[in-house]
C-alpha cells in the first residue's frame, strides 16, 4: 500500500502541495487529475521518491520513503515501474539494452533469458522486433511504449505514469491507454497515473483523484468524478474555463 | 560589493562541499559493489583513445615552440646544449600534466558536463534512479576511474612526444649536437620528475572527472541550463588544475626529494 500523509513541498517562494493525503490500496488503478502545473508530477516523483517532501511522510509498504538514503531506496524503487512524459529512454542505448537495462544490470538471468524476457515485455507493447532500432528511430508513441517496456520488464508491483499521453495524437493515444490497461489488468500491478488527458483518465482507471490548490480535493471512483456537479470538478472535466480565467484569456 | 563576494565564497564552499560528497558517493560506491568492467572499458575508449591525437599534438607543439624560445635565449650565453635539459623537465614535471589536463578538460570534460547534464533535464537520471540504480554507480565511478587511469598515460605521451619534438627542432633545425643535448637531458631529467608529472596527472583526471560530473548531474533546466553547465565545469576544471598545479610543485618537491 501507499501512503501519502500531510506532504508539503515548495520550490522557492511558490508552494505546490499543502498538505496532501491519501492512500492506494495493492491492484488499484487510479489516476490523479489536475490543472497543467498543479503539482501532479511533483506528487508522482514524490511517489518514488525522486523527490522529498518538506513535510509529511511517503510510505511504501510500511517504508517510510523520506527517512531512507540515495542508496537505502535502490531497493525499495526496484518495486517500482515509471514511465515517463518524455520517456526518459537513453540516448546512447539501444531498444534492447533500455528495456533490459535492469536485467543485464542486475546480472540475475543468463543473457537468453534476458533476451526472451524483452522480447516478451515489447510484445506486450505492441513492439515486437524493434530490439535493435535506437531511441532516436523511434516515434514519440513507440518511445513511449518501449518507456512502458523499460518499467515493466523486471515485473515490478507498482507502475507510476507521467502524462503517459502527452504530446501524442488521439489514435497513439488510445493506443497507449490500451496497453497500460492491458498492462495492468494481466500482471496485477497498482497502477497511478497523472494527467489532465480526459479521455485517458476515463480509459485507464477506476479511481480518480483531483489535486487542486495543493490538496486533494475529490477522490472517488471514476464514474462518480466524471458526473461530479462539484464545480471544480465539474469544470476540470468539462474543460469550462471559470470567469476569472475566461476574463483573463480575453484581455490577452 | 561585499555581499557579493560573501555570496562567490558561500558558493565556493558550496561547490567544494558538493564535490567531496561527491568523491565520497563514489568510493562507497566502489567498497558496496564492483564497477562494470564493460561501462569502464567503454569510457577508458573515449577519454583514452579519442584523447590520443589532440594530447598528442598539444604536446609537440608545446616541447617544439618551447625548444625554440629557450634556444634563442640560451644561444645568446653560449648555452645552447642545455636547451633540451630545460624542455625535458618543463614538460615531465609541469607542461605536461598541465597541458595534456587542460586538453582532457575541454575534450573530455565538457562532453562529460553536456552529457550529464542532458540526461538531468530529459530526466534520463531520474529514469536511473527509477531503475534502482545509483547514478553515480553507472555514470559517475566509470568516468572517474577512466580519467584517473588515461590522464596519466596520455600525460607519458605527451612528455615523451614534447621532448621527441624538441630533440627535433633542436638538433635537426637549430643544430645544436645531438649527442651533448641527450647527455644533458638525461643528465638534468631526474625519475622523481617524471614520477611528480604522472602524479600530478593522476590527481587532475580525479578532478576534471568530479568537477564536470558534478556540474552535469547538477545541470539546471534548460538549453541554457546545459550550455552554463558545461562552460561552468571547464572554467572550473581548468582554473583548478593550474592553481592546484603550483601547490602541487610545492608540496611534491617536498616529499619526493
Amino acid at each position: 500500500m501507499i501512503e501519502v500523509a500531510d506532504v508539503w513541498k515548495s520550490f522557492g517562494k511558490s508552494t505546490v502541495l499543502r498538505g496532501t493525503s491519501f492512500t492506494v490500496a495493492r491492484g488499484e488503478a487510479v489516476v490523479i487529475i489536475g490543472r497543467s502545473g498543479g503539482g501532479k508530477s511533483v506528487l508522482l516523483k514524490h511517489l518514488v521518491a525522486l523527490l522529498q517532501p518538506d513535510r509529511g511522510r511517503v510510505s511504501v509498504d510500511g517504508t517510510n520513503l523520506c527517512s531512507l538514503s540515495e542508496r537505502d531506496l535502490l531497493p525499495v524503487r526496484r518495486k517500482f515501474g515509471m514511465l515517463f512524459q518524455g520517456a526518459a529512454l537513453f540516448d546512447s542505448l539501444s531498444v534492447f539494452e533500455n528495456v533490459g537495462f535492469v536485467l543485464i544490470r542486475e546480472r540475475r538471468h543468463t543473457p537468453g533469458e534476458v533476451r526472451r524476457l524483452v522480447a516478451e515485455a515489447l510484445d506486450m507493447v505492441e513492439l515486437p522486433g524493434t530490439e535493435e532500432k535506437t531511441p532516436s528511430e523511434l516515434s514519440g508513441g513507440m518511445r513511449k511504449r518501449v518507456g512502458l517496456a523499460r518499467a515493466i520488464v523486471y515485473r515490478p508491483g507498482i507502475l507510476l505514469y507521467d502524462e503517459p499521453t502527452t504530446g501524442l495524437d488521439p489514435i497513439a493515444g488510445a493506443r497507449i491507454d490500451a496497453v497500460i490497461r492491458r498492462v495492468w489488468s494481466q500482471l496485477g500491478v497498482t497502477s497511478i497515473a497523472v494527467t489532465h488527458d480526459m479521455a485517458s483518465a476515463r480509459r485507464i482507471s477506476d479511481r480518480i483523484l483531483m489535486l487542486h490548490e495543493g490538496v486533494i480535493h475529490a477522490d472517488g471512483p471514476t464514474p462518480d468524478i466524471l458526473g461530479s456537479h462539484d464545480p471544480v470538478v465539474y469544470n476540470f472535466v468539462n474543460g469550462i474555463a471559470t470567469a476569472p480565467a475566461l476574463t483573463s484569456s480575453v484581455r490577452t | 560589493m561585499p555581499f557579493r563576494l560573501q555570496d562567490r565564497f558561500t558558493d565556493l564552499l558550496d561547490t567544494l562541499g558538493a564535490l567531496a560528497q561527491l568523491l565520497g558517493e563514489a568510493v562507497q560506491s566502489l567498497r558496496h559493489q564492483r564497477p562494470s568492467w564493460r561501462d569502464f572499458v567503454a569510457q577508458l575508449y573515449q577519454v583514452g583513445v579519442k584523447s590520443q591525437s589532440v594530447v598528442l599534438t598539444t604536446g609537440a607543439a608545446t616541447g617544439m615552440v618551447l625548444t625554440a624560445q629557450t634556444y634563442f635565449q640560451f644561444h645568446k650565453v653560449r648555452l645552447d646544449t642545455a636547451t633540451g635539459a630545460v624542455v625535458s623537465v618543463g614538460m615531465a614535471s609541469e607542461l605536461g600534466p598541465v597541458l595534456a589536463g587542460l586538453m582532457l578538460t575541454a575534450r573530455v570534460g565538457a562532453s562529460m558536463a553536456a552529457e550529464l547534464g542532458t540526461m538531468r533535464v530529459t530526466e534520463q537520471i531520474d529514469a536511473l534512479r527509477t531503475l534502482a540504480t545509483h547514478p553515480v554507480d553507472y555514470l559517475v565511478v566509470p568516468r572517474f576511474l577512466a580519467l584517473t587511469v588515461a590522464a596519466p598515460l596520455l600525460t607519458a605521451e605527451a612528455i615523451l612526444v614534447g621532448i621527441v619534438a624538441s630533440y627535433m627542432v633542436g638538433v635537426k633545425l637549430l643544430g645544436i649536437e645531438g649527442v651533448y643535448y641527450l647527455a644533458y637531458i638525461n643528465r638534468y631529467t631526474a625519475p622523481v620528475d617524471v614520477v611528480m608529472g604522472l602524479i600530478k596527472a593522476v590527481l587532475f583526471g580525479a578532478a576534471i572527472a568530479l568537477i564536470c560530473c558534478q556540474r552535469g548531474l547538477t545541470c539546471p533546466q534548460g538549453a541554457e541550463g546545459v550550455g552554463r553547465a558545461t562552460t561552468e565545469a571547464v572554467v572550473a576544471a581548468s582554473i583548478t588544475i593550474l592553481v592546484s598545479n603550483f601547490f602541487l610543485t610545492l608540496l611534491l618537491t617536498q616529499l619526493l626529494t
